[in-house]
């Protein structure tokens, strides 16, 4: 996962304020955090001098583009299905006590974590402590995969 | 059409699992671990078709073939049943009398010892709904369930909420690996991961009880060993499961650990839950345990009970003139020596899927999946009692009736 240092390393530094952002790097942290776009950055789009920043700035925000609202990704790929997400996932359990509570798995709708076909899935996220701009980072699914199949941006 | 199954992928034996099945396919399943839905989607690739000596025959035919072959023999082994429902390993163990054969599971040189000492007492067990209801410690030692056994973790040992562990992982339970290497399961506890070096188990025990006497260690890092004692103290209501990884390490040498669980069961509460690998080894320990007073190793011959090193499979390849293997892959996975005095014997082979031992078998019958296509009992690794109803259309006969057929034939 790419850090705001590095983002940070390839946008101009100039602290223009062009972007409405005080310092470049309040820009870095906003774009990780995608609450800015590449493109509010007028001189590295513009000037031609930040050409290669700007493609290699591209090329490392990418991934980032596969993330919810809320950040996460899944590498279903590196996922064992082991169900620790789903049974560790704060707002798991308040939805279904009775079965993601005491380990088994969800039988509710409302869950955001659930297990389908070997695999983590993950549904309402507007759930999750992390959407919206009142956002808690809570982490209780990363902490608990033993195969880092889950991140947040 | 949704139905409720039960995963014989392992020996959790998970009972929420969901499957869609149309058209005699798996559409979607719900709450299989990557591992369980491995096992139902392999039962609808590599399946196995009667033969004798890689021809296709009639089942009829393969099975008087097989019939003839253990009736022939002087001294047959079956070998395997650790994935037969108790139902087939019941006839299994009248078919070994009545043959005078000698009978073996697929770990006998690895978790029978463990499992001798568990059944007669000698070690504290439990259920493992009171680790999920009670435990404050969980030790993993020399075993990583997060590939074994994926749901152990989440269903059981650390993460769910329990009767008296309402705040679970996050304040009450403690969860610790005890290995010779980095595993993912350590990787979810890194500062109570304890390295120990390939073979040096005992001596972790030992510093263990002589932390425990309040002595110094001699081996370890002597801080973290005293950590390591003030948690086995202070802990409630403690479970140890022990993988292969210890079992190989102390040799066969239980009373090390008897001593160690008895020390720690002076101080408070703690018990052993094996971690068997296939979904009935359990079962057939007791089964056999109950009737013949050894949990496997146990040869018929001439109508009395032996049992020790000679009938194990490892010797009993060597001596034994057929072999019938059911629902196992000796050929892949046991040494190369015993693999290759197995090879030579007429083997029958009764399993669902193809495997280098049904290559190389004289018969093969193939069988239906207990779990998905047959039902029957099976005995969880805690030793509860699961019974299960097939979920897909069983088209070819169950163990248990190939068993009872062979049997007759004799």
């Amino acid at each position: 996962m790419v850090s705001a240092m590095e983002i940070y390393m390839l946008l101009p530094k100039t602290n223009c304020k062009k972007c409405g952002l005080p310092t470049c790097m309040a820009f870095a942290v906003g774009l990780l955090g995608r609450e800015k776009k590449i493109e509010e950055c007028t001189p590295l789009i513009e000037e031609k001098k930040y050409e290669a920043k700007l493609n290699k700035l591209r090329e490392v925000m990418a991934p980032l583009e596969s993330a919810s609202e809320t950040g996460l990704i899944i590498h279903p790929e590196k996922c064992f299905g082991c169900g620790n997400c789903v049974v560790a996932c704060p707002v798991n359990v308040a939805a279904d006590p009775t079965h993601c509570g005491v380990g088994l798995g969800p039988q509710s709708d409302k869950v955001i974590l659930k297990i389908e076909d070997g695999v983590v899935v993950a549904n309402n996220l507007e759930e999750c402590k992390r959407f919206g701009p009142g956002r808690v980072l809570c982490n209780a699914c990363t902490a608990t995969c033993p195969s880092k199949a889950i991140e947040f941006v | 059409m949704t139905k409720m199954a039960i995963c014989t992928g392992c020996s959790l034996l998970c009972q929420d699992i969901e499957a869609d099945v149309s058209e005699g396919r798996l559409s979607k399943a719900k709450n299989l671990c990557r591992k369980g839905h491995g096992h139902f989607q392999a039962s609808f690739s590599e399946r196995t078709s009667p033969m004798i000596g890689g021809k296709q025959v009639d089942l009829n035919q393969a099975i008087a073939r097989a019939a003839e072959i253990l009736k022939n023999a002087k001294s047959p082994l079956l070998l395997g049943w650790s994935n037969s429902t108790l139902e087939a390993q019941r006839v299994g163990k009248s078919l070994a009398e009545k043959l005078g054969a000698t009978i073996d599971d697929t770990s006998s040189f690895c978790q029978d010892s463990l499992m001798e000492s568990i059944l007669s007492g000698k070690l504290p067990s439990s259920t493992l709904d009171d680790v999920r209801n009670y435990a404050d410690t969980s030790i993993f030692w020399g075993a990583d369930p997060s590939n074994s056994h994926p749901r152990h973790l989440s269903r059981f040992s650390y993460y769910p909420r329990g009767e008296k562990r309402q705040k679970s992982y996050e304040e009450e339970r403690t969860c610790l690996v005890v290995d010779v290497r980095m595993s993912a399961t350590s990787a979810l506890c890194k500062e109570n991961l304890y390295r120990v070096s390939p073979g040096g188990d005992a001596e972790f025990i030992e510093a263990i009880l002589s932390v425990l006497e309040g002595k110094i260690p001699r081996v370890g890092d002597k801080k973290k060993m005293i950590e390591l004692g003030t948690l086995l103290k202070k802990t409630e209501w403690g479970a140890i499961f022990p993988g292969p990884g210890l079992l190989y390490s102390l040799q066969g040498n239980m009373e090390i650990l008897e001593r160690l669980l008895a020390r720690l069961n002076e101080i408070t509460v703690f018990k052993v839950v094996p971690m068997v690998g296939h979904f009935n080894t359990r079962g057939f320990y007791e089964l056999l345990r109950e009737k013949a007073g050894h949990v496997n190793r146990v040869s018929f011959q001439g109508g009395e009970i032996a049992h020790g090193p000679e009938q194990s499979v490892m010797a009993a390849a060597r001596s034994c003139d057929a072999a019938l293997i059911i629902g196992s892959d000796p050929l892949s996975s046991l040494p190369f020596g015993t693999a290759q005095a197995l090879a030579r014997l007429p083997l029958i082979a009764i399993d669902p899927h193809r495997s280098l031992t049904t290559d190389m078998a004289e018969v093969v019958i193939p069988s239906a999946i207990s779990g998905l296509e047959a039902g029957g009992t099976a005995v969880r690794t805690d030793g509860v009692k699961i019974e299960f109803e097939p979920i897909l259309e069983p088209g070819l006969p169950a163990d248990e009736q190939i068993l009872k057929r062979i049997m007759e034939a004799i």
